[in-house]
């Protein structure tokens, strides 16, 4: 269990503005998604817990000791705080040999016992073969595998990732997620794991916390914040979404219905409890949920009839792009039946509809 | 006439020596200055430096008031290798080393610097007190151009003409290194002696240089 509440603040400089860390935050067993654009402080996070920097102020504790307190000036070195650290070029000493990466690790073992424990994780980890190697001799999957070993031989107590997947070809991507997944399941600690990346957040994280411009914005399930982002900001950000302005025209809370208005259309939406008539919102689509149909003429009532723009049919899904940056997914089979139309209607299931105040 | 080459052979004697006692003392200080905050680091810095600029007489002079006869390190130079330390080839090593240390902190600090600081923090994760942070990881990632740094620092200490002649002296065949030989040779006539000695001087500079230059890489790995 890890809790951390941090203030850092840097004055603008002649080439950055001013800047100010200011989180609160705690994370027990599984993996905790720090989620964010560059610069929003997620590093920084990571950096004060592992001990590189130290916060002006706040309380860092993992199981009741404390790595740092503001009030009573603790703060201690990075050595004495046992936190795996993950890099995010993995960081394996280059003038060393694999076997010699991990040995440095477990120094404070007996001779003995440190080659067993070597041994045992190089075989874990699959490695065995390849400890007599210099890091530039690995290849990247052998690399990520042998900075995890790495980092678990020193017996940590919070494993601290900073987005280990940057940089990763595909495979490599979904080899690091199978791995991690091991890792959680055979050295249960706290893990912290930094990205920007939505789909690796869904892949790995059991909690999130999405960071912005040094706060926490939103914390829940990576899930949850997906279906229910708390602001158009994080909506952007997670990168998913069809964004739309809208204003409320009508809402029925006894039909369960409402009518929106979205540029010149009209479609409809369920009730929303907590929105007035008249106030102007954002709608989130994602692209997945939205349905198309040919048209000839106007489009149907409650649809919109958008100018397609551009279509990349994938193996399996066509992605479409509409007038005014609208993104739709579609089944690539649905795609051929009406590949030759040249009119489109546009239509969102009102259950696929989320609303973020404007 | 043959050519005395015990000049040169002296000053790659006391080229040698400076280098590793330089080495000794300025990596810890070069560590200092590119790791630790504290008060007076910027006076430490430029105390490093100041033998590069000063002239090569008030480097001699002070030499000559700090370590001799009458001074309390002259004593105690005295006291324990029973003979004054001034006008000694030992003389001409501590007055290379003033000026071998200067060249050696600056680029080795900037070698340690520009290590990249992720291998140093990995280290810490790992439980690696800062001192075998330093000596099996920082040190090791930087040894080419530290190695570079002593090789420049070693030819310059070759060249100490000043600093030498005022506290060791010109004797022949004890104190009497190249750069003071050329210049003796040169005042006595004796021209075939000067010619060979900037020759060979020459030569092995340009070697050490040669050296450094391909210790240096362009990039460090990482």
């Amino acid at each position: 269990m890890i809790s951390a509440r941090l203030r850092k603040a840097f004055p603008a400089g002649p080439d950055s503005r001013a800047f100010t860390l200011d989180v609160q935050l705690e994370a027990g067993a599984g993996v905790t998604v720090l989620f964010g654009p560059s610069g929003s402080g997620k590093t920084l996070t990571l950096d004060c817990i592992a001990g590189f920097e130290r916060p002006d102020e706040g309380r860092i504790l993992l199981n009741d000791a404390i790595l740092f307190d503001g009030a009573t000036r603790v703060h201690l070195p990075p050595q004495a705080r046992r936190c795996g650290y993950v890099f995010q070029n993995y960081a394996l000493f280059p003038h060393m040999t694999l076997r010699e990466n991990l040995e440095f690790a477990a120094a404070t073992l007996k001779n003995l016992e440190r080659r067993k424990r070597v041994s045992e994780m190089l075989e874990r980890f699959q490695l065995h073969e390849v400890g007599g190697r210099r890091p530039h001799e690995l290849s990247g999957g052998q690399k990520q595998r042998g900075s995890i070993a790495r980092a678990l031989l020193a017996s940590p107590r919070v494993l601290l990732l900073d987005e280990p997947a940057q940089g990763l070809d595909a495979v490599l991507r979904q080899e690091l997620y199978a791995i991690l997944r091991e890792v959680q399941h055979d050295f249960p600690m706290p893990a912290l794991l930094v990205t920007h990346d939505l789909e690796e957040a869904l892949e790995l994280g059991d909690q999130m916390h999405v960071f912005r411009q040094g706060r926490i914005v939103q914390s829940g399930t990576p899930q949850g914040v997906m279906d229910a982002p708390g602001s158009v900001e994080i909506a952007r950000q997670m990168g998913i979404y069809n964004l739309l302005a809208a204003e409320i025209l009508a809402l029925d809370p006894g039909r369960n219905t409402s009518l929106l208005r979205v540029g010149d259309w009209e479609i409809p939406g369920v009730y929303y409890p907590g929105h007035l008539k008249g106030s102007h919102v954002t709608l989130c689509v994602v692209p997945g949920q939205v349905r198309v149909r040919p048209r000839e003429g106007r489009a149907p009532a409650g649809t919109m009839g958008l100018e397609l723009l551009h279509v990349v049919a994938g193996p399996d899904r066509a992605r479409l792009l509409f007038a005014g940056d609208f993104r739709a997914e579609i089944a690539r089979g649905d795609w051929e039946g009406m590949a030759r139309a040249e009119e489109f209607a546009v239509e969102i299931p009102p259950s696929a509809l989320r609303l973020i105040k404007s | 006439m043959p050519i005395d080459w015990f000049p040169l052979w002296l000053s790659l004697r006391v080229a040698l020596l400076a280098t590793a006692i330089a080495a000794a003392v300025g990596i810890p200080v070069a560590y200092l200055l590119a790791n630790r905050e504290f008060r007076g680091r910027d006076i430490l810095d430029a105390a490093v430096t100041l033998p590069l600029v000063l002239p090569p007489t008030v480097v001699g002079y002070y030499l000559l008031v700090v370590l001799g006869r009458e001074s309390w390190l002259g004593h105690v130079y005295e006291w324990v290798f029973g003979g004054p330390l001034v006008f000694t080839w030992q003389a001409a090593v501590v007055a290379a080393v003033l000026h071998a240390a200067p060249l050696l902190v600056k680029s080795t600090r900037a070698a340690l610097e520009s290590v990249d600081h992720a291998y140093e923090r990995a280290a810490r994760t790992l439980g690696a007190p800062e001192w075998k942070v330093f000596l099996r990881v920082t040190l090791p990632l930087a040894r080419r151009p530290v190695l570079a740094a002593a090789a420049l620092a070693f030819a310059r200490s070759l060249g100490d003409f000043g600093v030498t002649i005022m506290v060791a002296g010109n004797i022949p065949g004890r104190t009497q290194t190249v750069a003071v030989a050329i210049y003796d040779a040169v005042e006595g006539g004796n021209g075939d002696t000067a010619r060979w000695m900037v020759l060979v001087v020459s030569a092995v500079s340009l070697a050490l240089l040669t050296l450094a230059n391909r210790l240096t890489p362009r990039r460090i790995p990482g």
